[in-house]
Parts: C-alpha cells; sequence; structure tokens
C-alpha cells in the first residue's frame, strides 16, 4: 500500500531534517522525503498540514505485565497505550511471571505482542535465571529467541564474583547487558530519596550511594570484561558524572533516564501521595539539573517513560506500603516537552532522546525516518491543549500523578510499517 | 503541570482543624489554642466530677494498628472525660497486605459511623492516608505514623515545659538518642521550633542522628556535655532493642556510657532542668533510676497532661468537623 503524507513539518533529528515537506511511504517503507518517487502512483493521501511528522518513539522502558501480572496490564493495553502516546518500538523488562529467563516466554511475548498489532516489542532476558543472581541464563538462547539484551532488572546478584562471570560469558557473545546500578544492601527497604524530605517525613532512605557505589563497580567490570553496556534509570548527579568520565576514558556505554526523574523533585513527598512512590526515586533538585546537563552533554542519550501499570489497590495504602512505579507511556512526549521549559533543552535533543538515542542505545533499527527504513511515524498536533484523564486512559494501570493533567501537545495518530495503529478522537 | 495542592488536608475553610496529623504547617496560634485548653482541662481533672459533654453521643474508634497500652488509655480516657462513647481495636497487620486491610478495615469502621478515629500505625503518612481516604467528616487523630508524626505526644510535652517553665522565650532544649526512628522528635522539633525555641539539640552519634535535621532547624550534637550544656529540658528517648542488630550502635552499655542520662551527666544541665521521656523508659539503657525517679524528673506529669492535651485536640478537631461545611450531605445521612 502506498501512502502520501502531505505537508507536514517533518522533523527527523537523525537526518537533521525540519521542513514543511511530503513523506512518502511504500511497502511498509519510507521511499522518499520531499519529491514523490518514480511511478509513485495511487497513494492514500493525508493531509497532515499544521502537524508535525515525527519518527516513531522508542521507549527503552515499558512494562507489558504480561504473563502472570495481568491485573495490572497486558500486552494489548499497554501496547494500545503506547500507540497511543506515540510509541512505536518499546523494550519490556524481564520481572514477568513467569520471568524472562526462557525462549518460550521470550516467544510468547512477541507472539502476543504481534496479535496484538501495535507496537514493535523488544523483551528484555533474564541475566540470571529467575532474576535471582545466582545461575547464569541461557543467553545466547534467549537473545536467538528475540530478546534485544539481558539485564538482571533491579534484582541483586548473589555475588561481585557472579555478576563478574555473567559479564565474561555475555561479552564473549558480544551481548549487551543493561544495568539497574543498586547497592541492594543501601536500597532494601527505602521507599525515598534519603534527605531532608524522607527524614522530614520519616520515610525510610535510599541513599544515592545505594545507586553509585553499584555504578562503580558495574563500571569496572565492564572495563575488566569488555561487555557492552547500557545504563538504565540513571537518578543521582554522581552517576552523570561517573558515566561522562567513563566515556571520557574509553568506555562505550550508554545511559538512559525516565522522564519522572528529570521533571519531579523528592519535594513531592510532602503529601505521601504514594503516585509518586519510583525506583529509583525522585531525588533532590540537584541531581535533577545535573541528569538534564547529562541529556544536553550527551551523557545520556535516551529518556524513557519507565512505564509501570499497576491496579488500583497497589497504591491505595500508605506510601511506603505501595508499589512502586508510573504509568505515563501515553503522555511520554508532551512530558519531555515540559523540559523544554524546565530544562531548557531544544525540542531537536529532547526528540533524539525519545527516538534515535535509545534506538542507537540497544542498536534498534527505528527512531529515524530514513529512505529505506520502516515507516514508523507519528502525526503531532504541538499546540493542541487537551487533558489527560483517567477515565480516557489507554492503560490498564492506575497509576499516574498525571491524571486531570493539561498537555500541550498530543499525538494525533500513529503509523507502524505505514499502517495507521491509532488516531485520536 | 500537576493538580494544585488542596489547603492543607487537616484544617477547615475557616482555618480550624478537623484532623490531627502532623504539627508541620500549624501556626503558633493553633499550638497556642490547643495548650491553653488543655490547661482548662487539666484543672478540671482535680475536680471530683472528670466529665464535660462536649463528645456527647459521638463514637470515638481507637485504631491501634501497633500495639501501645498508654498512649491508647490516655486517648480512652480522653474521649470518656468528654463523654463519648469509645471503641478500641487492636489491628495486626500483616506484611503482605497492609494496604487492603487497612483499607477494608476503614470501610467497616465507616459503616459504622463512627465520629473519630485515633489511629496509630507502623508506616509513615498512615494517618494522612487515612484522612484522605474516610469520608470527610470523620477527624482522624494521628497517635504515631511510623518515624514520621506523634502529634499530641509533643503536644503534651509542650504542656509539660510551658507549666513548669512559664513560656517557651530562651529556652534550651536537648533531645537525646535515637532521633533518626523517633516520630516522637520529629514532632517535638516542630512544635518547638513554631513555638519560637531556637535553641533545640539533637543528641546521638551520627548513626541515630542524621544530618538532614540541621535543616529543620536543629543543632546536631554527637557529644552529650556539648548537647546538655545548660538546657532548661532534657528530652531522653526510648532506645529499641533491634537497633543492634541494624548495626546502629554497639552494645546498650556501650550507649548508656556516652549517652546515658545520670546524675553526673544531668550536673551539665540547668540546676533547674527538667527532665523528661516520652516512656515507657528503659532504666539503666538511656536514664538511671535515680534520674528517673528523682527531682528532676517530669516523666508523669507528661500522662496527666497528656490526657488533658487529647481532650483538647479531640474537642478541637470535632468541632472544626462540625464548623466544615464541606459535606452537608453526608452530615444530613448522620
Amino acid at each position: 500500500m502506498k501512502l502520501r503524507i502531505q505537508n507536514g513539518r517533518l522533523i527527523d533529528p537523525s537526518q537533521d531534517i525540519d521542513a514543511v515537506t511530503d513523506l512518502f511511504v511504500d511497502n511498509q517503507k519510507i521511499v522518499a522525503i520531499g519529491e514523490a518517487p518514480e511511478g509513485f502512483e495511487d497513494a492514500e493521501v493525508v493531509d497532515a498540514s499544521g502537524q508535525w511528522i515525527l519518527p516513531g518513539l522508542v521507549d527503552l522502558a515499558v512494562s507489558l505485565r504480561e504473563p502472570g501480572l495481568t491485573q495490572k496490564g497486558n500486552i494489548a493495553t499497554e501496547g494500545r497505550a503506547a500507540v497511543s502516546g506515540g510509541v512505536t518500538t518499546l523494550v519490556c523488562p524481564p520481572d514477568t511471571r513467569p520471568i524472562v529467563d526462557t525462549a518460550a516466554v521470550a516467544a510468547l511475548i512477541q507472539d502476543k505482542a504481534d496479535d496484538a498489532g501495535m507496537a514493535n516489542v523488544f523483551p528484555l532476558g533474564a541475566l540470571t535465571q529467575g532474576l535471582e543472581g545466582a545461575q547464569l541464563s541461557n543467553m545466547v538462547a534467549l537473545t536467538d529467541a528475540g530478546c534485544i539484551a539481558l539485564s538482571n532488572h533491579r534484582h541483586p546478584m548473589a555475588s561481585t564474583k557472579v555478576l563478574s562471570r555473567a559479564l565474561e560469558y555475555a561479552a564473549t557473545h558480544d551481548l549487551l547487558v543493561v544495568f539497574h546500578p543498586d547497592e541492594s544492601s543501601l536500597s532494601e527497604g527505602g521507599c525515598a530519596h534519603e534527605g531532608l524530605m524522607s527524614t522530614m517525613h520519616g520515610l525510610a532512605g535510599i541513599p544515592e550511594e545505594a545507586e553509585t557505589i553499584a555504578l562503580m563497580r558495574d563500571l569496572l567490570l565492564v572495563e575488566k570484561t569488555g561487555v557492552r553496556a547500557h545504563f538504565a534509570r540513571l537518578s543521582c548527579a554522581k552517576s552523570v558524572e561517573m558515566i561522562a568520565d567513563a566515556k571520557a576514558s574509553g568506555l562505550d556505554v550508554t545511559a538512559d533516564v525516565a522522564v519522572h526523574n528529570l521533571l519531579l523533585n523528592d519535594q513531592v513527598l510532602s503529601r505521601f501521595n504514594g503516585h509518586f512512590h519510583v525506583l529509583p526515586p525522585l531525588r533532590s533538585d540537584e541531581d535533577r539539573l545535573t541528569l538534564i546537563e547529562g541529556i544536553k552533554a550527551g551523557v545520556i542519550s535516551a529518556i524513557c517513560s519507565d512505564h509501570q501499570p499497576h491496579e488500583k489497590m497497589a497504591k491505595i495504602a500508605p506510601f511506603a506500603a505501595t508499589e512502586p512505579g508510573m504509568a505515563n507511556v501515553e503522555i511520554l512526549l508532551p512530558l519531555a516537552m515540559q523540559l523544554m521549559d524546565e530544562g531548557d533543552l531544544d525540542f531537536s535533543t529532547v526528540l533524539t532522546c525519545l527516538t534515535s538515542g535509545p534506538a542507537a542505545c540497544f542498536g534498534l533499527e527505528a527512531g529515524s525516518l530514513s529512505v529505506g527504513s520502516f515507516a514508523d511515524f507519528i502525526l503531532f498536533d504541538s499546540t493542541a491543549r487537551w487533558t489527560w484523564s483517567y477515565e480516557g486512559r489507554k492503560t490498564k494501570g492506575h497509576n499516574s500523578p498525571y491524571f486531570g493533567g493539561e498537555f500541550v501537545g498530543r499525538v494525533m495518530s500513529t503509523y507502524i510499517s505505514g499502517q495507521r495503529v491509532y488516531q485520536a478522537v | 503541570m500537576m493538580r494544585s495542592e488542596p489547603r492543607a488536608l487537616q484544617l477547615n475553610e475557616h482555618g480550624q482543624l478537623k484532623h490531627f496529623l502532623t504539627l508541620d504547617g500549624l501556626d503558633k496560634t493553633i499550638l497556642t489554642e490547643i495548650l491553653d485548653r488543655a490547661d482548662s482541662f487539666l484543672s478540671m481533672g482535680e475536680q471530683s466530677v472528670k466529665k464535660v459533654p462536649l463528645l456527647r453521643g459521638k463514637t470515638v474508634v481507637n485504631l491501634f494498628f501497633e500495639n501501645s497500652t498508654r498512649t491508647r488509655t490516655t486517648f480512652e480516657l480522653a474521649a470518656k472525660r468528654l463523654s463519648a462513647d469509645v471503641i478500641n481495636l487492636n489491628i495486626e497487620t500483616s506484611a503482605t497486605s497492609k494496604g487492603e486491610s487497612l483499607l477494608d478495615t476503614l470501610k467497616n469502621l465507616e459503616a459504622m459511623q463512627s465520629d473519630m478515629f485515633i489511629v496509630r500505625h507502623s508506616d509513615s503518612g498512615a494517618a494522612h492516608f487515612i484522612a484522605e481516604h474516610c469520608t470527610p467528616n470523620v477527624a482522624i487523630i494521628n497517635a504515631g505514623d511510623g518515624r514520621h508524626a506523634h502529634p499530641t505526644q509533643a503536644m503534651l510535652d509542650m504542656l509539660t515545659i510551658r507549666r513548669h517553665k512559664g513560656s517557651f522565650d530562651g529556652l534550651k532544649i536537648a533531645i537525646v538518642g535515637d532521633i533518626l526512628h523517633s516520630r516522637v522528635a520529629r514532632s517535638q522539633l516542630q512544635a518547638l521550633t513554631t513555638l519560637g525555641v531556637s535553641d533545640v539539640r539533637l543528641v546521638g552519634p551520627k548513626t541515630l542522628v542524621p544530618s538532614f535535621f540541621e535543616e529543620m532547624g536543629a543543632t546536631i550534637c554527637h557529644d552529650l556535655e556539648a548537647g546538655l550544656k545548660d538546657v532548661d529540658v532534657v528530652v531522653m528517648l526510648r532506645l529499641q532493642k533491634e537497633r543492634m542488630k541494624g548495626a546502629l550502635l554497639p552494645s546498650e552499655s556501650e550507649f548508656y556510657r556516652l549517652y546515658g542520662l545520670t546524675e553526673e551527666t544531668l550536673a551539665w544541665a540547668k540546676p533547674d532542668a527538667i527532665v523528661m521521656h516520652p516512656g515507657p523508659i528503659n532504666r539503666g539503657v538511656e536514664i538511671s533510676s535515680e534520674v528517673a525517679d528523682g527531682k528532676h524528673s517530669v516523666i508523669l506529669n507528661q500522662v496527666t497532661n497528656g490526657i488533658a492535651v487529647r481532650m483538647a485536640v479531640m474537642s478541637m478537631a470535632m468541632s472544626g468537623q462540625l464548623q466544615s461545611d464541606e459535606t452537608p450531605a453526608a452530615k444530613d445521612e448522620k
């Protein structure tokens, strides 16, 4: 099927394009920008006047909750939520039930995602069996079954020796390992950033050293083993410095951050609202601002939603007893665009961190509108004012502090491989 | 971007208390009103008829998710002296389903048409949570939530200080021991700061006195002599035995040696200093028997004052509930 998207402002930082032009799609792929290719006839025409044509977003952290946790969400509901937020490619964590530590579970997730016909889904495989941190998973079988990388998620390793060996083994086969730096003996029992706010409110703190000690250890082992490494969900100012230093010394590592860690700080704890309970925690404003600086400097190359849907009861409890996580994939782009005011970022930087940046971290062929790419793109109304209501949400999750919030900028339609999979009503 | 914060959860539209969750956000006028009202109830306690009808016909539920005989009893006595009907519920929380059991319990109690919940819970913010999830015309009184707050305890301590010292002007006050885990210390610090005490010292090792308390207006002392030097009031906190397991302290004996209040160490304070303790005391762990039972100790006065303060807070919150126009429909139903 041929498709001509006409008169939109096409912005693609991966090709350094920002122009009002046409996009041509044929047989699932982008075939031209600007002038129609020869023989391009009988195309369906979509008028994108006044709208932006952007690459589909690439989100490195969307929990689909299936299999096993379907009271919180499932592949169909969270896939629909993702495409309504303009996310066309997503990476899901291995912490399902059963855990993604066998090829069968990895295949199941991808099959169901194909059936749902929503975003392109790339599961992470467990680095160790059952994420228990003791025995290595069948890493090669997992990657052969479609796992894009391996991770022990936020689960601790039994010992540094096991971690070291897991990395050596992964390096043998040139596999990518995703780290969530967390020294569990320091973060255990904590639910908030260790600082004035957690102290005042009597909430058990998670010190920044829980992240930085683990990060330092991980970086040393990455250097030693030569494994390909990505660091996920940084939350501390010092972590940004450490990644920057590692890169400067020649270590080829990448890093991402959750959008809420860029927008919120621990001041929000004052009302004990469990919707602000996330891991890693919302830290000080200095941490937040340094993370934004990390984006500007290219130390952090991806912004993710860290979408974690929960059933209603998971958040109806006193703060520490709530389950951590927010379900914000639907509003990822307008949320990230708040950084243009909040953090003085330009749109091109924000969009890069939502498209080609994350794609490059994981070596995904996505996040670009270059000729020959799959036609994953969105039409975006940058001036639309709209309210994201709890009733109107697409996710099965009930957990976001942003329900009822007004946003500027809205995804109007989402295309994957040239097929429209979402249209705003 | 975010929904705007509603006005402080515990005040009605006229700025009166309708819950009593924390001292954070309450001004000097309200704290002084609580103390004045408690003072008037104290004199009543000396009369032969000790009851007033301020809560007549009201049902007060003591909702204790954590055991505490002393606090529960003084709340019960306070409610009865206000002529309320009192129900005591001790509910053990299961670690796995805290949220569910708490919400289910609340729904049941709401259906019984109670007017006031006195809540103690091991999670910080539990009283806030209940105030937000209950029908709005049930008054919630925080009887201690996790490490966060114990506002009635702090106010009874303020009453004790004011009755012994006359006023708060120029006082020097030391709070000694496990500040980190103490909801009492947090609420005391807030009360003292609001009432104008500028010299509040928190005394203990770094493991039990995190530096963040300095930003809350306190001075931190790791040395007992410096902490007690010329103070008017010494507050000793209970040291839980679990702290030794968490590697926060080597032993009770080492703690007593460094931070225990004895006649010798108390001599660093002013000659007319008073000694307080929220109880129950560990003799020979944080305080010696001689001091606990000695002439400086006002520990038993604190208990008496506790009843009066709780009467004051309960009557104020109930009246704040009745004067709130927030939910006339819900009130008609009752």
